[in-house]
């Protein structure tokens, strides 16, 4: 599985963010949440612009802003100057600080700093919630920024107490669309639901008459606080790691039950969540998505012989390319590369966990990757298509294949944030996009040039 | 702060209508003018507040910025992943050969490396690119972290320097240590180190290098053949379409045109000390600016050659060249200019040059602008801005989104010219939006530039979308 490896010692287009970015992405997923980056201006500002150009959304990071004296001395009181402009102008209900490479390696105690600062402020009545994260950004990627941050929100907001009977859902990173995919199938099964973090409006919000200084929407803060009395908790994620896994936390501390799922891309990942779904709420699967099953076996059936046997690189986040190679394997495209920037470990056991039944042989799965180690395989390996976010544009342009875009970021389309990858309707659109990409590009290549297929 | 000026501040918020509290931290009053309401005293170059949410960058973000366009050098940032990432071909500077500055390259420094220092893996890492891509120089961008750590750039830069026989430069560009002007500053040094290293044996006296014009769409080859058609030689461009060889002998041209001041006069200046090349500050934006400036550098030979036929020949082909251009231009602009006149522009952008003649683009077509403002502007810049500006203008330094929007609403503005930062906070207020950042697609610049931007800001303004969003 780990053959022909490239090994370089520099990396090249990098297949990863840094840690700090996706725990503001998680924040910006809790009601009334003002991220804020504890380090020098520049890491906001870049953040912002990346996720800005994905969104089409304003997205607000404050930043410590520290110059060279705070480096030196410690960053402690920009830190509390910033927390106290961020409150006085956003008036948020939290503020989720997140660490940078500088304010970890300088060894700046943000917990420390905060206990000083609710102190200092306790006659304050209008100061907000505050939940840190460490993310230095020399380990792990974006996803694990984000896990942890989605971790230490449970860690040091969620409560025990008398249960109840909602159910934690913790999806990791998806869509707008996707989020909003998830609570109204949540909503369908009569399942009361706590999905932490929640994108779907705060992330694809409507034009406004007035600005509004934190967007509305996100997990409201009392739902958190409550996620400790819950009777069960579903998380997506197969290469999560246990140490941060916010499903572990609750089980370990208040007894919530984790189920551990693959994000639901394709029917045999949907099905597993759906099968869930009926055991958690004594029901069976709503009409609504029986339907969308039948109609998506159909729609499989009638594009089969188009994709069949196509050879595919799939790229990004470890638990999307699961997710996506098992929804390629499913329809009869061989992902003949599944390739990451995260470093989990998990990758390969996770993919050959949900297509070891369907492909004969392996693919080629590799952790640790960049664009240059991805389009060195790629040669060899004859792909014909790409499935991936719109970094690996350059790559699908020089072997003149289509590239499926799916994940974050999609910088160069709109809508990105209205892709649905997950449940059978996010499995149909991917499939329709998929095979009419593949007709186009044989299409596009004919000499007759058929108007029929 | 004094009373007198606070005083000034509370009247020019009550003037606007505006909520003190929510709009501008106290801190900030400072650095938000109102034209005609007070004398200028605007407050500028200082560290962003903490927690105000400044668009703006940082260090790393300045010198990445002045150096991207050099197309056939390395560049290697020496750092955890974030840095090189966000900065991987985010930018419109184009090359007419060499794409080796579209790549992202970076030592992706682990923990193991920030406990025992990245000098060893940053070593290797040059070295094997290098190898594989055969630069022409290497630019190694030390990030925040490698201050902290302590890694000693200049040495591992100099001992791959001779191993590899190519300049190996280190930029100084650890984010914290000042805001993006001392990142210009950091690139500015880096390219010092190559100028004056270069053959000048064939170098023209009527000749130019061109600086602060980064090639975005294709800009500088705008301006290049514009300069040429003049008759003069263009020996470097600093930096859109860069190149090291031209950059090395750019201390043989006899003039630095100078655009973007605020990102490379520190080169100019240094140019002039050491060479005593004198430079000249121009803009390529809006007929009169680029008019402006072509003639400008036609005075400049004229003086420093009057007895040269060929100085004379240059400035009637100068003449002929604008005339041309206008010709051409003006009864296509008409179209916008009737649409768009008397329609409200606000402008905030990086550097506050490009709002100067951003002001006067307005004009051309019939605008009026009634905010302006920039992250990085000096206090002269502001004294520039408020002279040419009608009164009323907000003129504001390292503004944030919650003020601009609150400016934005007051002044029922219709189109926005900014970044990618503003553009969601214009498009979520329903306010037509113009990108004039790094990453545009459009050329701006020069004559035919100008129609561009007409183009632009009609169409986002014209556009019947507007009709449906809760503004109207």
């Amino acid at each position: 599985m780990t053959k022909n490896r490239p090994n370089y010692v520099s990396t090249t287009n990098a297949c990863k963010l840094c840690k700090p970015l996706g725990a503001c992405l998680a924040f910006k997923g809790i009601e009334g949440t003002v991220p804020f980056l504890h380090g020098s201006q520049g890491c906001a500002t870049y953040m912002r612009r990346y996720i800005i150009s994905h969104y089409n959304e304003p997205v607000d990071i404050a930043s410590s802003s520290l110059s060279e004296k705070h480096a030196v001395y410690g960053g402690g009181p920009n830190l509390k100057t910033g927390l106290t402009n961020v409150t006085e102008k956003y008036r948020p209900r939290m503020i989720g600080i997140a660490t940078t490479c500088l304010t970890e390696t300088i060894g700046d105690d943000v917990s420390m700093y905060l206990d000083q600062y609710q102190k200092e402020n306790r006659k304050n009545k209008e100061m907000p919630d505050f939940v840190n994260v460490s993310t230095p950004s020399y380990s792990g990627t974006h996803m694990e920024g984000f896990h942890e941050a989605v971790y230490q929100v449970v860690s040091q907001r969620a409560a025990g107490g008398s249960a109840t009977r909602t159910i934690n859902l913790l999806p990791g990173f998806v869509s707008s669309a996707d989020y909003r995919w998830l609570m109204e199938v949540m909503a369908d099964f009569g399942l009361d639901c706590t999905m932490l973090p929640d994108l779907s409006a705060t992330m694809d919000g409507p034009a406004l008459l007035e600005y509004e200084k934190v967007p509305t929407g996100g997990t409201p803060l009392a739902a958190i606080k409550a996620m400790g009395r819950s009777r069960a908790t579903i998380e997506f994620g197969r290469t999560v790691a246990d140490h941060e896994s916010a499903g572990a936390v609750l089980a370990e501390k208040f007894e919530v039950g984790n189920y551990r799922l693959g994000l639901p891309i394709g029917i045999e990942e949907t099905d597993r969540f759906f099968n869930l779904l009926c055991e958690l709420s004594g029901r069976d699967i709503p009409e609504k998505y029986e339907g969308e099953r039948g109609r998506l076996v159909d729609a499989y059936v009638d594009g089969h012989k188009y994709i069949f046997g196509k050879k595919a690189i799939v790229y990004g986040e470890e638990d999307l390319v699961v997710g996506i190679s098992a929804f390629l394997a499913e329809i009869g495209i061989f992902p003949v590369l599944c390739a990451s920037g995260g470093t989990s470990g998990r990758l390969g056991k996770s993919i050959v966990e949900v297509t070891g039944d369907i492909l004969a042989t392996q693919p080629e799965i590799h952790e640790g990757m960049d664009f240059f180690d991805i389009a060195e395989m790629a040669e060899a390996l004859e792909p014909d298509l790409i499935v991936g976010h719109s970094k690996g544009y350059p790559l699908a342009r020089k072997m003149n294949i289509p590239l499926i875009r799916v994940g974050f970021p999609i910088h160069d389309r709109v809508g990105g944030q209205r892709v649905l990858h997950l449940g059978y309707n996010g499995a149909q659109q991917l499939f329709d996009t998929i095979t009419n990409a593949v007709i186009a590009q044989k299409q596009a290549d004919s000499s007759v040039g058929y108007s029929y297929m | 702060m004094d009373i007198e000026l606070l005083r000034n501040n509370f009247r020019k918020f009550d003037k606007l209508g505006l909520d003190m509290e929510t709009t501008a931290l106290k801190d900030r009053e400072d650095q938000i003018h109102i034209k005609g309401e007070t004398p200028l005293n605007i407050v500028c170059n200082k560290d962003s507040l903490a927690g105000a949410v400044s668009q703006r960058a940082c260090v790393f973000c300045g010198s990445r910025v002045v150096l991207y366009p050099i197309a056939d050098a390395l560049h290697l940032v020496h750092g955890p992943i974030g840095c090189a990432v966000y900065t991987w071909d985010i930018r419109g500077a184009l090359s007419s050969g060499a794409e080796l500055h579209r790549l992202s390259f970076s030592t992706d420094l682990q923990e193991i490396d920030v406990i025992f220092g990245g000098e060893k893996k940053l070593r290797k890492a040059l070295i094997e690119l290098i190898d594989r891509h055969g630069p022409k120089a290497a630019f190694v961008y030390s990030t925040c972290i490698v201050g902290i750590i302590g890694d000693d750039l200049d040495a591992v830069c100099r001992t791959v320097e001779q191993e590899k026989g190519i300049p190996v430069i280190p930029v100084k560009s650890e984010g914290f240590k000042g805001n993006k002007r001392a990142g210009y500053q950091a690139a500015c040094d880096a390219m010092a180190r190559l100028i004056g290293t270069g053959d000048t044996s064939d170098i023209s006296r009527f000749s130019l290098n061109i600086l602060g014009d980064f090639n975005l769409a294709g800009e500088i080859w705008m301006i290049r053949d514009y300069y040429e058609r003049m008759g003069i030689q263009v020996v470097a461009n600093i930096t859109g379409d860069g190149r090291v060889d031209d950059i090395r002998r750019a201390h043989g041209a006899s003039l630095n045109v100078v655009q973007c001041s605020g990102s490379t006069m520190h080169l100019a200046n240094m140019i002039e000390e050491r060479y005593g090349v004198p430079s000249m500050r121009v803009s390529y934006f809006g007929i009169e600016d680029m008019s402006e400036a072509l003639y400008d550098i036609a005075r400049f030979f004229r003086k420093q050659f009057p007895d040269d036929p060929e100085a004379g020949a240059i400035m009637e082909r100068t003449r002929e060249l604008v005339r041309e251009e206008v010709q051409a231009l003006v009864p296509q602009l008409k179209k916008y200019r009737k649409a768009l006149a008397g329609k409200k522009a606000a402008i905030y952008v990086g550097g506050s040059f490009k709002a100067f003649s951003l002001v006067k683009a307005f004009r051309l077509v019939d605008m009026r602008v009634v905010l302006v403002g920039s992250q990085t502007g000096t206090k002269e810049d502001y004294e520039e801005l408020e002279a040419i500006t009608d009164p009323g203008t907000i003129i504001v330094d390292d503004s944030n989104p919650l003020e601009l929007t609150s400016f934005l609403k007051e002044k029922s503005v219709d189109v926005f010219v900014g970044g990618v930062k503003e553009r969601p906070i214009a498009y979520k207020l329903g306010i037509g939006f113009c990108d004039h950042n790094h990453e545009r697609k459009e050329a701006l610049a020069g004559f035919a530039g100008m129609l561009n931007f007409a183009r632009e800001v009609y169409s986002s303004v014209m556009s019947p979308v507007w009709r449906f969003v809760p503004r109207k």
